[in-house]
């Protein structure tokens, strides 16, 4: 997969899409901000899905959003026994 | 399989719906499902299979109940404290379903009997509390291809996902476990009772459909809800090229039995 996106207009907003609902850019960001950007405290909790494609923890600095992505944070839930 | 008057009777909203019949409800009564754990979402899903008439239904478990548990695990009672869990939820399912045949298995399930255990079993529900044992049954049941049902609950959370072979196992989505004690479970979270439930039943419907083959199994999804807000959730995946296990280039191939967390270790060892 290609590591780097090139966004569709780098100064215009760009739309992505996070766990399903729309999100709007004000410039380029790659995942790694992204996740900054939406709070997640705990990326060690999140596994990360770009456009139903699993992402690996270091491609997350160099991948960076274009128009029309979707990003879903997929949660690690353990519980179920105890 | 011929049914008995009782049998047609008990069995009869099963046998009335038309995606069922008296020939689905045959293949639940010949079906074999494994539950890993019998806690909280071992625990409605053991009596929602025994109650279908689930031919026979394994457990395995090693631990034994305790007073902290009734809050949601309700196939035990007050009175089974201190007793295996295996133990007190095969006493309730031949209370609720004698036709049902419950094998018990008082132990861990590891990388070691894993693979024996499971062979015998039609259908693996992931009923356990950590990830060294999800990843385990994933791993384990994607090398021998054999379905199974992955469920995880936390504080309101719940998420589901079931896998056969061919279809997005939970290592494409979830590559490796997180670190020890990055991710905390229900013993040191805290779990809505009912949200255990909510979860168990999905995948007691979930076994039931595929034993049946009616409708469209959560393949190639991740179901999660919230609680709070009632919002329910799928998100689309696929098989990963890149998966660890059931990818192009596997590098899991054989059972690895990872560390578990500290804090479980020593919650396990107060039993």
């Amino acid at each position: 997969m290609d590591k780097t996106h090139s966004a569709k207009s780098p100064s215009g907003d760009l739309g992505v899409t996070v766990n399903g609902k729309s999100q709007e850019l004000h410039k380029p960001v790659s995942l790694a901000e992204l996740i900054a950007l939406n709070n997640i405290t705990q990326p060690d909790m999140v596994s990360v899905q770009l456009n139903g494609e699993f992402v690996y923890k270091e491609d997350y600095a160099s991948i960076t959003l274009k128009d029309g992505d979707e990003v879903d944070f997929l949660y690690f839930m353990g519980g179920g026994n105890l | 399989m011929d049914f008995s008057e009782d049998q047609i009777i008990r069995y009869s909203r099963h046998i009335l719906l038309q995606d069922v019949g008296v020939e689905g409800q045959e293949k639940i009564s010949n079906g074999k499902v494994l539950v890993v754990g019998a806690g909280g979402l071992g625990a409605p899903v053991a009596f929602y299979l025994a109650a279908a008439g689930v031919g026979t239904i394994g457990i395995i478990d090693g631990d034994v109940v305790d007073l902290s548990n009734l809050q949601r695990q309700i196939i035990h009672f007050t009175e089974d404290v201190n007793k295996p869990k295996v133990i007190s939820a095969k006493e309730k399912i031949n209370r609720l379903n004698p036709d049902v045949n419950v094998i018990t298995y008082q132990e861990l399930l590891t990388s070691e009997n894993a693979l024996a255990i499971i062979e015998d079993y039609d259908f693996i529900v992931d009923g356990t509390d950590n990830f060294p044992v999800k990843f385990l049954i994933n791993d384990a049941c994607v090398i021998a291809g054999k379905p199974f049902s992955h469920g995880g609950i936390l504080r309101f959370d719940g998420q589901t996902m079931t896998y056969v072979p061919g279809t997005a196992c939970y290592r494409c989505l979830f590559h490796s476990p997180p670190p020890p004690n990055a991710v905390p479970t229900c013993s040191q979270a805290g779990v809505l009772g009912a949200v255990a439930g909510m979860l168990g039943t999905i995948q007691a419907a979930e076994t039931l459909k595929y034993l049946t083959g009616v409708g469209e199994l959560l393949t190639n999804r991740l179901l999660s809800f919230n609680a709070k807000t009632m919002d329910f959730r799928t998100v689309g995946t696929r098989p990963s090229a890149k998966c660890p296990v059931c990818g192009s280039h596997p590098t899991v191939t054989q059972l690895i039995d990872y560390e578990q967390a500290v804090c479980d270790i020593s919650n396990r060892k107060k039993h």
